[in-house]
């Protein structure tokens, strides 16, 4: 079997399968000729993506979502057979905000519901002064980044409308709206966060798997009326991501995969700064202040490549949570059935039997059960759920 | 078409030049009230600021998913904006994408009103394209007539020919080799400078 593919991506460390599968030869062994097409902004992907512009896209979880329901577009039927990547990106904050945190913190900076509670504070007393509402960059309204802020900083009751102001930034624009003050604080995927503490006007606030233990970040998103008329080439494609993440999750192989993703025609920054979010061993102050989590970004390793349903239903939950739509059983089972496991499973000869999904835990809240939605979200004070 | 009933529409893009194509266009629809805006930073509040019904974005720009959210966060607008889009609009959408742009619209405002813009869009982007291509082309002519120039001067030198000759000699060899004029003549210069 021989296939020619576009693949739209953006510039962000998580398309390293992509990357890697096409530049090691892994798509070529499957029979796949694949033309990786870089892109600037995540509306461009997904409308390129459903016009049949690209084949398949390194591509926002809950976009994929999104367009399966028809929100905030066009309605087109993704699915999602790979996972490009688990967790990834981080909360980076100013040094003025970070000091007003550090003034209000009571307990452990890396406590995720100390450093809320301390926001809480700090926009209580911002009100009080009358000064403006602190602003926080995320990349795209339906994206993880936008939901883990909220998730977060709705724990401590800061809500995120009403407190704050919450802001689009394409990701090569947050570090000088750091730097000029246009907001006080982001969460971006990698390399954005180390390049905002390189430059000395950053500092990581939090790794977001401080927040959610395991969260869907990106996945490789094909329409699902392609899937079913070219499931080789579904199948063969997602063989190739896998080698990709085998080839990244070696050891031996960080210095060739962070040269190879830091070519100015992929992801074009510094390999220095790839290999640190590769190994999760990250500056977070530019005092030189490191920190290391093993979960910072999950490539492969731990099951990551697999989609999980779960993962699709908690984020959904996000976007009934803050209102971009309202509460549907049926909702529910589409957004479920973007994710594909099955597909994954059939590809690399597995039953999928005995596959049990990872529980999706988080710093705060109840236990997360895609079966009873309603009890879940009527657990959390701050939401703009539709009536 | 009265001032009163000409639709704002707001530009964004980075280019001067395509910009200008654009807004020309537009006028020359009728179209009477246009802005400009080229500068990214704060784009948000300078949209708020012109309160456009309209808006058209190159799709190079990265600040496209910074209009996205404007879908969410619509209290910050008179009006809730919505895409231009719907089931029935894919050929639309479709010819934008691959012209490069990509329209927002306040919701409310006809659909019938806005299809002439979109093809002008289309159109004009088109037309840039194709400018740029041909800019490219006459760049590469100019460049191609200097080696050209370059390797006459060699063949004169080492040859004994004069001027005509020497290019009759380019000619026949490229016609010969079924390779253009400009490929030989670089082979000529490379060549030359390899037996310096």
């Amino acid at each position: 079997m021989t296939a020619t593919l576009r693949i739209g991506f953006i510039p962000l460390v998580d398309a390293a399968a992509l990357i890697i599968a096409v530049d090691k030869g892994f798509a070529a062994a499957e029979g796949l000729e694949v033309e990786l097409v870089r892109e600037v902004s995540w509306s461009n992907v997904r409308d390129k993506l459903n016009i049949g512009l690209f084949d398949a896209a390194h591509l926002l979880a809950p976009v994929a979502i999104a367009s399966s329901l028809g929100l905030g577009h066009v309605k087109v039927p993704i699915v999602a057979p790979f996972s490009l990547g688990i967790n990834g990106n981080a909360i980076t904050v100013s040094p003025a905000l970070l000091a007003a945190l550090m003034e209000e913190i009571d307990g452990d900076r890396f406590d995720p519901l100390a450093t809320a509670k301390a926001l809480a504070k700090v926009v209580a007393k911002r009100r009080k002064a009358g000064a403006d509402p602190l602003t926080f960059g995320m990349t795209f309204p339906f994206s993880t980044h936008n939901y883990q802020l909220r998730f977060w900083m709705a724990a401590a009751g800061v809500d995120p409308d009403e407190d704050v102001r919450l802001v689009v930034l394409p990701p090569p624009y947050m570090v000088d709206s750091l730097a000029n003050g246009h907001v006080d604080a982001f969460c971006v995927g990698a390399p954005w966060n180390s390049v905002a503490v390189d430059l000395g006007i950053g500092h990581i606030l939090h790794f977001v798997s401080d927040i959610l233990v395991r969260a869907a970040e990106k996945v490789l998103a094909v329409r699902q009326i392609w899937a079913d008329k070219h499931p080789d080439v579904v199948a063969a494609l997602v063989r190739a991501a896998v080698k990709g993440t085998e080839f990244i999750e070696e050891t031996a192989n960080l210095a060739e995969t962070s040269h190879i993703l830091a070519q100015p025609e992929r992801i074009g920054v510094d390999a220095e700064v790839i290999q640190r979010t590769l190994t999760g061993r990250l500056k977070i102050s530019p005092d030189g202040t490191f920190r290391e989590s093993a979960r910072y970004l999950l490539v492969g390793r731990e099951g990551a490549g697999r989609p999980e349903p779960v993962q699709a239903a908690w984020l959904y939950a996000q976007m009934v949570r803050w209102g971009q739509t309202a509460l549907s059983a049926e909702a529910l089972k589409t957004a479920m059935a973007v994710f594909r496991p099955d597909l994954y499973d059939a590809a690399l000869g597995h039953s999928g039997d005995g596959q049990a999904s990872t529980p999706f835990r988080a710093f705060a809240g109840p236990a997360f059960d895609p079966a009873d939605l309603g009890g879940y979200l009527s657990s959390f004070e701050v939401g703009r759920r539709a009536p | 078409m009265s001032a009163e009933q000409s639709p704002k529409i707001v530009i964004v893009d980075e280019s001067p030049i395509r910009a200008a194509i654009l807004e020309e266009g537009l006028r020359e629809a009728g179209f009477t009230q246009i802005v400009h805006i080229r500068e990214m930073q704060s784009l948000l509040a300078r949209i708020y600021a012109v309160d456009p019904d309209i808006i058209l974005i190159d799709l190079e720009n990265p600040s496209r998913d910074v209009l996205e959210a404007m879908f969410q966060v619509s209290r910050a607008v008179r009006r809730p904006i919505a895409m231009f889009v719907d089931q029935s609009d894919s050929s639309s959408i479709q010819a934008s994408v691959e012209a490069g742009v990509s329209a927002y619209i306040v919701d409310g405002l006809k659909k019938e009103r806005i299809k002439p813009i979109l093809d002008l869009c289309v159109s004009r982007f088109n037309a840039f394209a194709k400018l740029q291509e041909e800019l490219e082309r006459t760049k590469s002519q100019l460049e191609d007539r200097k080696i050209i120039e370059k390797a006459k001067g060699i063949l004169m030198k080492v040859k004994g020919l004069n001027e005509d000759e020497a290019y009759v000699l380019l000619r026949s060899t490229a016609m010969r080799e079924k390779k253009k004029i400009g490929e030989i003549a670089q082979s000529i210069i490379t060549a030359s400078e390899m037996l310096k």
